[in-house]
């Protein structure tokens, strides 16, 4: 099981910044390992942001997205103590869903 | 009275005609495998539905002049239009695009993350128009050590 993200999120105004540091190893599929085999990819497919339990935002990542990826993005209309919750689904199935309060 | 056949022959119709308007819902779209496996930005647009992409004043993209380290390389793609996707790309990766942003009213149209670059290339964000019409920016990012390979 993947490690937890970690989500940051400041109001500022009517607007939310939101820094979201997941833990995933992203390979690429285009690196070879010692044995000259190529590593098969392993990377975030699919990334879904809520404020308060309601979609605010979902991207799709290819696996041109650095190792322990890293994610900002302004959220209209939250306050602090709104709740953000941030999920990531992997090419493997594996899937994570982890929150943080606005402040 | 239809059948049980018939009515889920109705619906698949249904969908597929929702599916080429563009209308469904956007979470209930699979992954955009064609697109992730474009190599050149209108390859990408034309994947994902949209038109010729246009360079645009009100799409911004950010990056480094010169990055050091290609395996993190700091990007952001925001526009003031009502975008309906937001892209970013790197042009001469293995595919092109890195990550598609899906916006909601909710949401600014202004994404930062990092990617991997395997060489010195441009570096585009694109915005995508409910009505299918693509606007660009572009910018070169030099690289001094490659993130792809090894």
């Amino acid at each position: 099981m993947a490690d937890p993200m970690r989500i940051r999120a400041q109001a500022s105004g009517d607007k939310a910044t939101v820094r979201v540091l997941m833990s995933h190893e992203m390979e690429s599929g285009q690196r070879k390992d010692s044995a000259g085999k190529v590593v098969p990819a392993w990377f975030i497919q699919d990334v879904t942001a809520s404020l308060n339990g309601k979609v605010v935002m979902t991207a799709e990542w290819g696996p041109a997205v650095s190792k322990n990826p890293f994610l900002q993005f302004v959220v209209k209309g939250a306050k602090a103590g709104d709740k953000i919750s941030v999920n990531w689904k992997d090419n493997k199935g594996d899937s994570r869903t982890d929150e943080a309060t606005v402040s | 009275m239809q059948t049980r056949r018939e009515t889920l022959k109705q619906s698949a119709v249904v969908a597929g005609l929702l599916a080429s308007t563009g209308l469904f819902p956007q979470h209930a779209l699979a992954y955009q495998k064609a697109a992730f496996e474009a190599k050149t930005l209108a390859d990408v647009a034309k994947a994902l539905g949209a038109s010729a992409p246009v360079e645009s004043k009100d799409v911004t993209v950010g990056g480094p002049d010169i990055a050091e380290n290609g395996a993190v390389v700091p990007l952001t793609a925001s526009t003031t239009l009502a975008a309906k996707k937001v892209l970013i790309l790197v042009e001469k990766n293995p595919s092109a695009l890195v990550a598609l942003f899906n916006v909601t009213d909710s949401v600014e149209s202004s994404f930062a993350t990092r990617a991997k670059m395997g060489q010195s290339s441009d570096v585009y964000a694109v915005a995508i128009m409910a009505d299918g019409k693509a606007f660009y920016a572009k910018k070169e990012v030099k690289v001094t050590l490659g993130g792809c390979g090894g």
